[in-house]
């Protein structure tokens, strides 16, 4: 008896509990805290929080716990809270250039006010697998230097004041918001950028290595990558003036890219820019390129017909919570249309042999 | 789920979605782009059309939920608990008792009546999407009514198969001027589509809206000499014995062995309970 479409209540109940159940693993094992995995996995909930748009490590972890470290489910999860949180005004724009950094390097310049830090970075580590941390050994302190309360101003800064490279000003328009209107295009720089920041690091990653690899390639140089926190300030209507409401950390990648200019534009290096949440600069660095990439008809460049250049194939493509939605869903049900493929596929198997017979005939 | 706001949405949101589906509605066929919120569920998933009926259900609504014309596969279920939990309402799988029907893929059998809002979950909404993927190019043709490239596709076809080779989402053209994406529905379902009922359709992924008055004009493309047929398998259903329903194919037996039965499981049940029976069907009749 026909029975495929009955019991989808229960079965949905029962595959709940089967899927908890399997998050848990082995019950012998000790539970994974989320402050583990905040302390611990800290490069996930950065990604995590970069590509949920919302700065708060405890709920990143908590949403790696619940996905079974599955990101892209994690960062579905914060989205489909942030969605759900009330708006109560829009933060000034931090300055970076005040940043507390953890790590600054120029690829630019050797050396330079502020110095080169190198940070806590995988860059010069051998890749090999450390068989200690299996075993749960306890980490030696780092050694420490006294902090250098001098500036560490922007490399561009250096560029900017001998005209080398194009300024990039603010005209004022307030930000637009991706979350709160619909994408529609020509889209601007400002929004490109905010499409870029929480898309999908795989994809923005790809988007930028085609670049360097010649599909609308841009020459880009790390003028300066910097990591490290900035607080964030508030206006507060009622009290007329600003107030710090946290502080957060950032990854700001800005690209130094050669231009030998066009007809709009004297020869000068041109930028290409990345922020990102936490320390993600794999991130930064990629939408940095991108960001360049995009910039060519504003730049009076030419169009290649490279896919990082098409403003409109990125944008609608960088988004993994769209992407995996619509490329899981077809594994729902679709009996409906391919029965009417079936009938159709049949109707034009059989009109062709109708021919083939007559032909036959003839 | 008190935490959150009846039917989930805000209520900020819940004005937005209904000012896009009031311009809809004033502009049939028309897509209206909105700010789609990222729902609790996936994007593919009736994203668009979960936010559509969340914006139009109020607390003394019934709601049914269908997926490929039934009532129990999993994503109806799951669709029709979310507004159970979050919006408290009464549910139904009559379609007469329903005054709220999100659907995906079909249009249920049973005359839809005045007073009842049919909401389509759609995919990919616009239908020029796979002749031009540039959504910068189709907003111009559908500016311009320049529909001459999806006349072309379906001559093509012709011209190739002897038949318009669409079998589903098989394009219309509204109240004489937009072309418009009826939604996966096979073509079998078209000719319902002027009808008592408000339609509307949510696309979440693609941020977008539209919307059929109640007995809008909705014409099927064709050329003269090769019109439109709405076509399903040629067979009664085996279950209830109907010959005017669309019908689901089911393999029975590693022997090829098949079936034909309803997709539009309450249409079926109904008519089973109405002492119909198909030939497959080995119950006696009550």
């Amino acid at each position: 008896m026909y029975v495929a479409v009955k019991g989808g209540e229960r079965a949905i109940d029962n595959a709940h509990a089967w899927l908890a159940e399997e998050r848990r693993g082995d019950p012998a094992v000790p539970e994974l805290s989320t402050a583990q995995i905040r302390e611990q996995m800290t490069l996930t909930v950065n990604r995590v929080m970069a590509e949920g748009s919302l700065y708060d490590p405890d709920l990143a972890a908590l949403a790696i716990k619940q996905a079974r470290g599955d990101l892209i489910e994690a960062i579905f999860l914060i989205r489909a809270y942030r969605t759900t949180l009330p708006r109560f005004g829009s933060s000034l724009p931090v300055d970076t250039g005040a940043m507390a950094c953890d790590r600054r390097i120029s690829a630019t310049f050797k050396d330079l006010p502020g110095g080169q830090v190198l940070g806590p970075t995988f860059d010069y580590t051998h890749r090999l697998l450390d068989f200690m941390l299996a075993a749960d050994g306890d980490v030696p302190v780092a050694p420490k230097m006294p902090v250098d309360p001098a500036p560490v101003p922007h490399v561009m800064s250096f560029l900017n004041s001998e005209g080398l490279i194009a300024q990039e000003t603010c005209d004022g328009t307030p930000a637009p918001d991706l979350t709160r209107a619909p994408l529609e295009l020509p889209a601007a720089r400002a929004l490109r950028l905010q499409a870029l920041t929480r898309g999908d690091e795989g994809f923005v990653l790809g988007m930028a290595y085609s670049t360097q690899r010649g599909y609308a390639r841009n020459h880009a140089f790390v003028g300066e990558l910097r990591i490290g926190s900035v607080p964030v300030e508030m206006e507060i209507p009622e009290l007329g003036f600003s107030i710090e409401i946290g502080e957060i950390t950032l990854t700001e990648c800005e690209t130094v890219n050669q231009f030998t200019g066009s007809k709009t534009e004297p020869a000068q290096f041109t930028r290409g820019y990345g922020l990102v949440f936490g320390q993600t600069e794999r991130k930064a660095i990629s939408m940095a390129l991108v960001d360049r990439a995009l910039r060519w008809e504003e730049l009076g460049e030419d169009d290649q017909g490279a896919p990082a250049q098409d403003a409109e194939f990125v944008l609608y493509h960088c988004d993994n919570i769209q992407a995996t939605g619509f490329l899981e869903h077809i594994k729902l049900p679709h009996y409906v249309d391919f029965q009417s493929e079936l009938e159709l596929v049949r109707k034009l198997r059989r009109d062709a042999g109708a021919v083939d017979r007559q032909e036959a005939a003839e | 789920m008190t935490d959150y706001n009846f039917a989930y949405l805000d209520e900020q949101t819940k004005r937005m979605i209904r000012r896009a589906i009031l311009k809809g509605l004033a502009i049939p066929g028309y897509q209206v782009p909105f700010a789609s919120r990222e729902m609790p569920m996936p994007y593919g998933w009736g994203t668009g059309g979960v936010q559509v009926s969340a914006a139009v259900l109020c607390p003394e609504d019934t709601l049914k939920v269908i997926d490929q014309g039934a009532d129990d596969t999993t994503n109806a279920v799951s669709i029709r608990r979310f507004f159970e939990r979050t919006a408290q309402i009464a549910v139904t799988t009559a379609t007469a008792d329903a005054t709220v029907i999100q659907t995906r893929h079909r249009i249920p059998e049973e005359p839809l009546r005045d007073g009842q809002i049919l909401v389509y979950q759609v995919p990919i909404p616009e239908p020029l999407r796979f002749l031009e993927p540039r959504e910068s190019e189709t907003r111009k043709m559908h500016a311009l009514e320049e529909y001459g490239l999806m006349h072309v596709k379906l001559y093509e076809d012709i011209s190739r198969h002897g038949h318009i080779a669409t079998a589903y989402a098989y394009p219309v053209k509204v109240a004489d001027r937009y072309v418009m994406d009826p939604s996966p529905i096979p073509k079998f379902d078209n000719p319902k589509m002027e009808m008592a009922a408000i339609q509307l359709f949510g696309a979440g992924r693609e941020q977008r809206i539209y919307a059929l008055p109640p007995f809008t004009r909705v014409v099927s493309l064709d050329f003269e000499d090769h019109p439109f047929v709405a076509s399903k398998a040629d067979h009664p259903c085996g279950l209830c014995g109907a010959q005017d329903s669309y019908l689901d194919e089911v393999i029975v037996d590693d022997a090829g062995g098949r079936m034909f039965v309803c997709s539009d499981t309450d249409y079926c049940a109904g008519r089973q309970v109405d002492g119909h029976r198909g030939r497959d069907n080995k119950e006696d009749a009550a």
